[in-house]
């Protein structure tokens, strides 16, 4: 794996604009930052740039985000990469079938940049603290 | 030797002066000898012709017994005039009567009718009567000479003086003889019928022995020595008994009552009973002329007696039994209140109970003339329809309907007659019983039925309508209902959509704004910063209400999931005032909390509880211009409930709007220019929240005198 000055996330989402907000912020705040707008472009680059963490926004034309992520799961290249994932919907079941396809995280859109970049601090601290205790 | 003195009276048919000495004492022999008054007068008739020349005689006896006068022996005379011929002595005035008691020989008639008068035919006749036996008897006879004797009369007068005394003799003797031959002809019958009598019948003697006895009682009373040991001694104990009730007899005297007298039949060893009745043979009882017992069998009588006894009784009994029957019986007909009554065969009618009275029988005293004529009427009716019963030869049993009429009060009485035949062994029809019973209230409650049926047939035909269109509604219910539902999930659905739909742009919205405000795009001046807050809060606000519609969605549908945990009330309230913060510090109200003490565990969905109070609290500061705001936590142990109560002194809720604020999209004030935004979703979504988690929401509250919201959820399970 080559060393990165700073963190690389990748972003999957359809809609244009929150893309850019995302982007624009998280650079803002140093990280970099390769978007994807479904779900063949994302796990293309995934397992092209092998991110630090991934941001997925369930609701993805052609190949959805749980179908993607469960991909990235199985497969042993991106099997440890976290998954971030993101929806508007809030209606019961879509938080577990998130989880059931090996996402780490669920947000609930709104969100502000902020939570996001907070909530993607908190999983590399975590994916961190367990890379570190295999390691030991 | 006869022919020999015909022969000789006739040579000495010469009349001569006087018969011979010696003629006279060979008569006298002859009569002596002669056994039988025949023998004895022929033989003087015979000596009358050879001494007299009498060519016809008849020589008649007097027959004391028969007081008549028979021929006995005859001369010259054909024997068929002699048959018959008797004279009888009472008729005085017959000549021969006559000639009889003269005492000398007399001239019967010379005419032609002394014929008549004898069998002796033409010629004088001379009548000589026969001399008594003695004195103080009658004549003995006559005899009948033809032609009368003239010169010689004097052999004639000797003749009727010997052969009278000798003839009456004779038939003096045969009389005796006779006598005595009918005494032993009756003795012999007496004795047979006495035999013949099957009752024992005796003479005994003064002592008591026996003297005469008939077949049976020697059966019973006598025993030859030759006969068996054991009848030998019944006979010796019958002989005791006999004697015993003979002299009990005899003491009680002749009128004495018939006494019973058990005796043993000597042939089988039977017990008999016999009826002695003894009387005197003599009437006079003094004279020891013996007793005459007749013994009467009883055996068989004083079984029959006894028969007859007990069929008496039972005939008695039977009797009290039929009467008391009857008396049963007619006590039930009269209590019957239905009309019986019973006809003859000719269909009088010969019993009837009360009631039948009434509608039959015509009171004179009391009933009018029409009611009499309804009588009639009925019993024409009545017999008409019984004497049907008797034509119809096989049924024993008849039922038809008469129509009467009460002769008291008029009306109409449809009745049901039932007749039965009453028939006797030989299959007669002794009597026809009729029962009747009145139809009227039957055909009422027929009538009534009738209605009732009717009208329960319109009922039931109400109830099929209903019924029918209360299926069609159901029916159009149930597809409204579905249609509903469908629409209800449409619904839901579609909101979830566009909360989605809603969310995105938002997003981008709030992202951006919040980007700008924290300077990602470089400063901002004062102006911007504070248009850019605008934004962010009325993009919040909307967020809020897509977050409040998707809600009331999610509750609906029942896609709200409830976490239950347990925690403490504090807990939650410190976070709702931490995250309200801003809008405290923004309405300058005085916000204070009052804890109460043991507040225990609750087991609930801390989420929505935290929702609800959050909710709770920002209506109080909304609704408050000025004052203060005050949250408060109590429990009430008794019904182990945790009350959770936010109390303002805000502009109040006047009664009538307490219960509309509960409603979806409702506030107090609804008007187009109403003071306070807001969706009115907020209390619509807490109640239903609250409803979920199986508490309560209610609010307290005066127009212009603040509110109190109380929310109460119930304590934690305890422990196991």
């Amino acid at each position: 794996m080559t060393a990165r000055e700073s963190l690389l996330v990748l972003l999957v989402d359809d809609y244009p604009d929150n893309r850019d907000i995302y982007v624009q912020f998280l650079t803002y705040s140093g990280m970099q930052v390769e978007e994807a707008e479904n779900g063949h472009q994302a796990l293309d680059k995934a397992f092209a740039l092998h991110p630090d963490v991934i941001v997925m926004d369930l609701s993805l034309p052609g190949l959805d985000g749980w179908e993607a992520t469960r991909r990235l799961k199985d497969d042993p290249r991106t099997r440890d990469i976290p998954v971030i994932a993101l929806t508007g919907h809030a209606l019961a079941g879509h938080s577990k079938g998130a989880l059931d396809a090996g996402c780490d995280a669920f947000i609930t859109k709104p969100c502000l940049p902020e939570r996001l970049l907070d909530e993607i601090r908190a999983i590399l601290e975590t994916a961190r603290t367990r890379s570190g205790d295999t390691t030991t | 030797m006869a022919p020999a003195r015909t022969t000789a009276a006739r040579t000495g048919a010469k009349p001569r002066p006087s018969a011979g000495a010696a003629s006279r004492l060979d008569l006298l022999e002859a009569l002596l000898l002669a056994r039988d008054p025949e023998q004895c007068s022929q033989r003087a008739l015979t000596w009358l012709q050879r001494q007299c020349g009498v060519r016809r005689a008849l020589c008649l006896a007097a027959d004391a017994a028969r007081v008549r006068l028979v021929p006995v022996a005859s001369l010259g005379l054909p024997s068929q005039r002699l048959d018959r011929f008797s004279v009888d002595l009472d008729v005085r005035d017959h000549p021969l009567t006559q000639a009889l008691l003269s005492s000398s020989p007399v001239l019967l008639s010379m005419n032609g009718h002394a014929s008549a008068v004898t069998p002796l035919g033409q010629g004088p006749v001379q009548a000589i009567p026969l001399a008594p036996l003695s004195p103080r008897h009658l004549p003995a006879g006559l005899i009948l000479v033809s032609p009368p004797i003239q010169a010689a009369a004097g052999d004639a007068r000797w003749l009727a003086r010997v052969l009278g005394p000798r003839l009456a003799a004779l038939m003096e003797t045969r009389r005796a003889e006779e006598s005595e031959q009918r005494l032993h002809r009756e003795r012999g019958l007496l004795f047979g019928i006495i035999n013949a009598v099957t009752d024992p019948i005796l003479l005994t003697d003064a002592d008591g022995r026996i003297i005469i006895a008939n077949s049976r009682a020697e059966t019973l009373l006598a025993a030859d020595e030759d006969q068996s040991e054991g009848r030998r001694q019944a006979v010796t104990l019958n002989n005791m008994l006999f004697s015993a009730a003979l002299s009990r007899h005899a003491i009680e005297g002749v009128g004495a009552p018939r006494h019973e007298m058990p005796l043993v039949d000597p042939v089988d060893g039977s017990d008999l009973l016999f009826e002695l009745m003894s009387t005197p043979a003599s009437p006079d009882s003094r004279q020891a002329g013996g007793i005459v017992s007749i013994l009467r069998n009883v055996t068989d009588l004083q079984r029959a007696t006894a028969e007859i006894e007990e069929n008496y009784r039972k005939l008695r009994h039977t009797e009290a039994d039929a009467r008391a029957e009857r008396d049963r019986l007619d006590l039930v007909i009269d209590s019957v209140a239905d009309p019986i009554l019973v006809t003859d065969p000719g269909g009088n009618i010969v019993m009837m109970n009360a009631p039948a009275e009434r509608l039959f029988v015509a009171r004179p005293e009391v009933d009018s003339e029409e009611a009499h004529r309804q009588v009639q009427a009925n019993d024409a009716h009545f017999s008409s329809f019984v004497s049907n019963l008797f034509f119809e030869g096989d049924s024993r049993r008849r039922t038809g309907g008469i129509n009467l009429v009460d002769p008291t009060t008029f009306a109409s009485l449809p009745m049901e007659a039932i007749s039965g035949k009453i028939v006797s062994e030989h299959g007669e029809v002794t009597a026809v019983v009729t029962i009747l019973h009145d139809r009227t209230e039957e055909f009422e409650r027929a009538r009534l039925y009738e209605e009732l049926k009717k009208a329960s047939a319109e009922l039931e035909n109400k109830v099929r309508d209903a019924t029918s269109e209360l299926v069609r509604q159901n029916e159009l219910l149930r597809r409204s209902h579905i249609a509903l539902e469908q629409a209800s999930a449409l619904k839901s659905q579609f909101l979830a959509n566009m909360s989605h739909e809603f969310r995105t742009p938002l997003n981008a919205i709030l992202g951006y704004t919040s980007m700008l405000l924290k300077g990602v795009s470089g400063e901002l001046s004062g102006q911007q910063r504070r248009n850019l807050e605008r934004i962010d809060s009325n993009s919040h606000h909307l967020l809020s209400i897509i977050n409040d519609i998707l809600d009331i969605s999610r509750i609906e549908a029942g896609k709200m999931p409830l976490t239950l945990v347990d925690f403490v009330i504090p807990d939650v309230i410190g976070e709702v005032l931490a995250e309200v913060e801003p809008l405290i510090a923004r309405s300058k109200l005085a916000v204070t909390h009052e804890l109460g003490d043991a507040l225990p565990l609750v087991r609930s969905d801390r989420q929505k509880v935290k929702q609800i109070v959050i909710n709770l609290l920002t209506n109080a500061l909304k609704f408050t211009p000025q004052g203060w705001v005050k949250v408060t936590a109590s429990y009430d142990k008794r019904l182990d409930r945790v009350a959770i109560a936010v109390t303002d002194s805000g502009i109040g809720i006047s009664p009538k709007d307490q219960e509309i604020i509960f409603e979806d999209f409702r506030q107090a004030d609804d008007s187009p220019t109403r003071q306070y935004t807001g969706a009115g979703l907020g209390l619509a979504i807490c109640r239903r929240l609250t409803q979920m988690l199986g508490g309560e929401l209610t609010v307290r509250s005066a127009l212009g005198e603040g509110s109190t919201f109380t929310l109460t959820v119930p304590g934690a399970p305890r422990d196991e």
